[in-house]
């Protein structure tokens, strides 16, 4: 496309067609505060018909909740300067009068939030909260409301809405607050529903029954949906249309099919190629996006993303424009024709040999960890009894990484702590080098510690926020008396910054300072100031961006080649696991499903449990999701006060029998390295 | 639920328990006689003799471990004995002064609530306006000035204007209800302000705290009415921390106030502390001591109460 078309281009952006239910122009939304002036949302223009799924698609501060709050006018009046022009079925929403927009809100436009922990009232019933706006907004009295309450509570799937009325938020689960939070949009029959990351804090299972939900739901009631996500499978998965956003702008506007085909802007691109991809076999390291999202209080002119572009050019310096390169199809990239010739797969420079059976480092046998006995020998007859580890027996090469994936409460994370020492186990054992850390953790604590080591979830709040990060690092050398002198402990950290890919000056640094990338990194420095041979990743890369999360990624993966690192890879990340792991175990209400090779695993899972997980994570191509005809999970983890007797798994199994429901099956070797539970699948034949 | 307030009414005991071992090892370490100090106080001179005859019929006499014996007895049948310098048992010295103390306590509660929940409430939602201001100086203003010296000048403004002073004697509400509110008002207004600014600064931080959670978001985006926003969805969360901090303080207004009851020439429980631990009597303190504990202990319980009433979340079983 040339610079002149594309000037002219613009003008449709500015100027919606009456086909649009909200037609978004030149939203602009600005934060005032004391340590400067942010633009959250620069220009933003998009539209949205009825009854259409539109994507909005970003890292954090890309600007898109914000800017979904601002069409809500939800943003605190005091700090934030809107502009710009709303338009929703004819009105201005900017312009309306602060009754009527009351008026509009949760009749006409509802939203659904992130959190469904928090986005509910805590003191306030269920009944009290769904029936709220049904009685503020359409009149009714409270009978009829409870009645609607019921209807809506069952059409989001709820079992036993009377009871549930009743109750209050802390008493359902996460996936079914959600589904109430679902039934509270879709009360007042809107026109239009704003889910801003409705899934991010679920589980996968329960994330995909909850956007078929909302899919169907919003299908068959002919409502628009804005979909709020980071998420390029989700986008993939459910959105007619996509916007791109990056610091505050748009940096690409298409309907889904060609923006994943022939992405416009080396920003997508990179997207695309630094997330890994749950059906492919791993070929290479992820590309990653270089450097870090740009600074909104201090913006450059100029394409806000060329600094971590490959393909900048000088004009990239100029301020862009969103322009037509397509039917349908924005983009405010100056190269955009020359991203589809980037797209080719980079060559195959990083792919794993895997090693023929590597001598285990770590061994565990029978691991069992049981919450919430008392220590002595007099136990509390009704104190509720958590298995959070049962039985668990496996083991990790030298060098070797295994993944660990399972939904939330599955017990994978005490599996990790009572690895590291973190917790003491009920019984069983773990032998590392061959020698038995359960039994004596207490009395060789240190000895055995620094062979294994750490990186926690939440770079956020895992660093001490009054510890400057050289003082961090090198605490574990001081405890292990590891650094003769503070000369020599300023010089291993130096070192082991430099390893992570951080300067040594961040030394001085306090965690503050530093982005949660970089505060990642220095967790992994501080896992390997000691040397390990075993590190526990848990969930290490799932609270970061996902330019970020291929950065740290790779990071990872070449420290292990560089010091022969075994790691034990948690996450509910099923496309991370696969493309960094050799082999992955499954588990599941604290029992081990599946564990087998890691292509041998995504090709051809064979627990029940295992094909479900695979089928609920949304893949990013819209080609494939099409095509897909996955079976969902039905239901909800059963609590594990209270596990299901024979097969844990038995209540959720589409090929449960009768057997299922008494004998608990055990962990059996299918094919070579390939292990399953379950009763109902083909033995060593198959 | 009555299974929780039996099992929580027995961990009481223990606790105390403890409180009467500690009182009674404290008065018994600290220097100090209350014989000497009855007979000899005021320059009296008396023989030995007599100092012995006097100890023995207060039975002080006797080795600690059996006045220890004495006090268990008589809390667990309930007798506090009698004062040793009045000789009048301890329960009915008690007893007037207590219900002075309490009814005070409880119309200063009720001052400082009544005043503090419009006042935190307005302050927190017009945060940064001149209303928040003047209620911020009101609220820093009463923590900074003793009650004692906010009755005093009390008392000087009534003298002076209206060259009245409430009255000295207590007479008990259902007796005489104008006297009694005419004597306990103005105390009451003095320890409910210093009370009230407590409770407006919790009742503002909790509220703006509360107003930026995602449900008060979720009830905005629902279209409610700002005033069922606030009604509704933040204030009945605001007030989970600000009811703590209501108990604690009540807990201390009983026999915690004794410059204020002096100022107003109140005979209340701080008067008959402050004379109870001076003239050593011992069995007083122990009993005055035991009174305060048990009060202490109940205001957290009904402060717990409170709170299941207000979350669902937290429920006794």
């Amino acid at each position: 496309m040339n610079p002149s078309s594309a000037l002219h281009a613009e003008a449709p952006a500015r100027e919606p067609d009456a086909g649009y239910l909200l037609a978004v122009s030149d939203l602009r939304v600005r934060f005032e505060s004391a340590r400067g002036v942010v633009q959250a949302v620069d220009g933003v223009s998009y539209g949205v018909r009825r009854g259409e799924t539109v994507a909005l698609v970003g890292e954090s501060g890309s600007g898109k909740s914000v800017s979904a709050l601002a069409i809500m006018r939800l943003l605190p009046r005091a700090t934030a300067r809107v502009s710009g022009k709303v338009l929703f079925d004819g009105r201005d929403l900017l312009a309306l009068p602060a009754a009527q927009m009351r008026a509009l809100r949760g009749r006409e436009i509802a939203m659904i939030f992130q959190e469904p922990m928090t986005s509910l009232n805590p003191v306030l019933s269920i009944g009290l909260q769904l029936t709220e706006p049904l009685r503020a907004h359409l009149g009714l009295s409270e009978a009829r409301a409870r009645q609607r309450a019921i209807e809506l509570l069952t059409q989001v799937g709820i079992t036993d809405p009377e009871h549930r009325l009743r109750q209050y938020p802390h008493q359902l689960s996460g996936g079914m607050r959600q589904r109430v939070m679902i039934a509270m949009a879709l009360s007042c029959g809107p026109k239009l529903i704003i889910a801003d990351e409705p899934t991010t804090a679920l589980d996968v299972t329960i994330q995909a029954q909850i956007l078929d939900l909302l899919r169907d739901l919003s299908r068959r009631l002919g409502i628009a949906l804005i979909l709020i996500t980071h998420n390029l499978g989700i986008v993939a998965r459910y959105a007619d249309r996509v916007n791109v956003m990056y610091a505050a702008q748009l940096a690409e506007q298409a309907a889904c099919g060609p923006l994943f085909a022939t992405p416009q802007h080396f920003y997508t691109l990179g997207l695309l190629r630094s997330i890994p991809r749950l059906d492919r076999k791993r070929t290479a390291r992820l590309a990653t996006i270089e450097g870090l999202l740009p600074d909104l209080r201090e913006l450059l002119p100029g394409c806000r993303f060329a600094p971590r572009c490959s393909a900048r050019i000088t004009a990239c310096e100029n301020a862009p424009r969103l322009a037509e390169v397509g039917p349908g199809h924005r983009s405010a990239c100056v190269r955009a024709n020359d991203v589809a010739a980037a797209l080719e797969p980079a060559a195959d420079i990083g792919a794993r040999r895997q090693k023929a059976a590597p001598a285990p480092l770590l061994e565990i046998e029978g691991l069992k960890k049981h919450f919430g006995v008392a220590a002595g020998p007099r136990v509390e007859i009704r104190t509720p009894l958590v298995i959070a580890v049962d039985d668990v027996s496996l083991a990790i090469g030298r060098g070797e990484t295994l993944g660990l994936v399972g939904e939330s409460g599955c017990g994978k994370t005490t599996l990790g702590r009572l690895i590291v020492g973190l917790e003491t186990p009920t019984s069983g054992r773990i032998r590392i080098d061959g020698r038995d850390i359960a039994g004596d953790a207490v009395h060789d604590f240190r000895g055995f510690r620094h062979k294994v080591q750490m990186v926690f979830q939440d770079p956020y709040s895992s660093l001490n926020p009054r510890m400057t990060i050289g003082g961090f690092i090198a605490e574990p050398l001081r405890v292990h008396r590891l650094a003769p002198s503070r000369a020599a402990a300023r010089e291993r950290v130096a070192d082991l910054l430099g390893q992570v890919g951080l300067y040594p000056y961040m030394a001085e640094r306090y965690p503050h300072e530093l982005s949660g990338g970089q505060r990642q990194r220095v967790g992994i420095a501080r896992a390997l100031a000691l040397e390990p041979s075993l590190i526990v990743c848990d969930e290490p890369v799932s609270a970061l961006d996902v330019s970020i999360q291929g950065q740290v990624i790779n990071l990872l993966e070449s420290l292990r080649d560089r010091h022969e690192l075994s790691l034990l890879f948690i996450s509910h990340d099923l496309a991370v696991v696969r493309h960094i792991c050799d082999r992955v175990a499954v588990m599941y209400l604290g029992k081990l499903v599946e564990l087998a090779d890691r292509d041998a695993i995504y090709d051809a899972p064979r627990h029940p449990y295992t094909r479900a997980l695979l089928d609920a994570v949304p893949v990013p191509d819209p080609a494939i999701e099409a095509a897909r005809r996955p079976s969902r999970l039905k239901g909800e983890i059963p609590s594990p006060l209270d596990p299901p007797a024979g097969c844990v798994f038995h209540t959720r199994c589409p090929i449960a029998t009768e057997r299922c429901r008494h004998e608990v099956p055990v962990l059996r070797e299918l094919s070579p390295g390939h292990h399953a539970a379950c009763h109902n699948i083909g033995g060593a034949a198959a | 639920m009555t299974r929780y307030l039996a099992h929580r009414l027995l961990l009481a005991l223990p606790t105390l328990l403890g409180v009467a071992v500690l009182i009674f090892i404290m008065l018994r370490v600290v220097p100090g006689d209350i014989v000497e100090l009855k007979l000899r106080g005021e320059g009296g001179t008396v023989t030995q003799d007599v100092v012995e005859r006097e100890r023995a019929r207060l039975g002080l006499d006797k080795p600690i471990a059996a006045q220890f014996g004495d006090w268990m007895v008589g809390l667990v049948t309930l007798d506090f004995g009698k004062s040793m310098w009045t000789e009048r048992p301890v329960v009915d010295e008690i007893s007037l002064r207590f219900k002075l103390s309490f009814e005070l306590a409880i119309l200063s509660m009720l001052i400082a609530v009544a005043a503090a929940l419009p006042l935190g409430t307005v302050s927190a939602l017009l945060r940064d306006t001149w209303i928040d201001y003047v209620v911020r100086f009101i609220s820093v203003a009463g923590l900074a000035m003793p009650a004692f010296w906010l009755g005093m000048l009390m008392i000087l403004a009534l003298l002076h204007f209206f060259n009245w002073l409430p009255p000295i004697t207590f007479m008990p509400l259902w007796q005489d209800p104008v006297a009694n509110l005419s004597q306990l008002i103005w105390p009451a207004l003095a320890v409910g302000y210093r009370y009230s600014a407590v409770v407006t600064r919790m009742l503002r931080s909790s509220i703006l705290e509360v107003m930026n959670e995602d449900y008060v978001r979720t009830a905005r985006a629902k279209g409610m009415r700002e005033r069922i926003v606030i009604g509704r969805h933040a204030l009945r969360n605001a007030l989970l921390p600000t009811t703590t901090v209501v108990g604690l303080e009540f807990a201390f207004l009983i026999g915690g106030l004794v410059v204020t009851e002096q100022v107003f020439n109140l005979n209340g429980l701080g008067k008959l502390f402050v004379q109870a631990v001076t003239r050593n009597d011992f069995t007083l303190v122990q009993g005055l001591v035991m009174l305060v504990a048990t009060v202490s202990v109940l205001v957290n319980l009904a402060v717990d109460l409170l709170y299941a009433a207000l979350d669902p979340r937290i429920r006794y079983r």
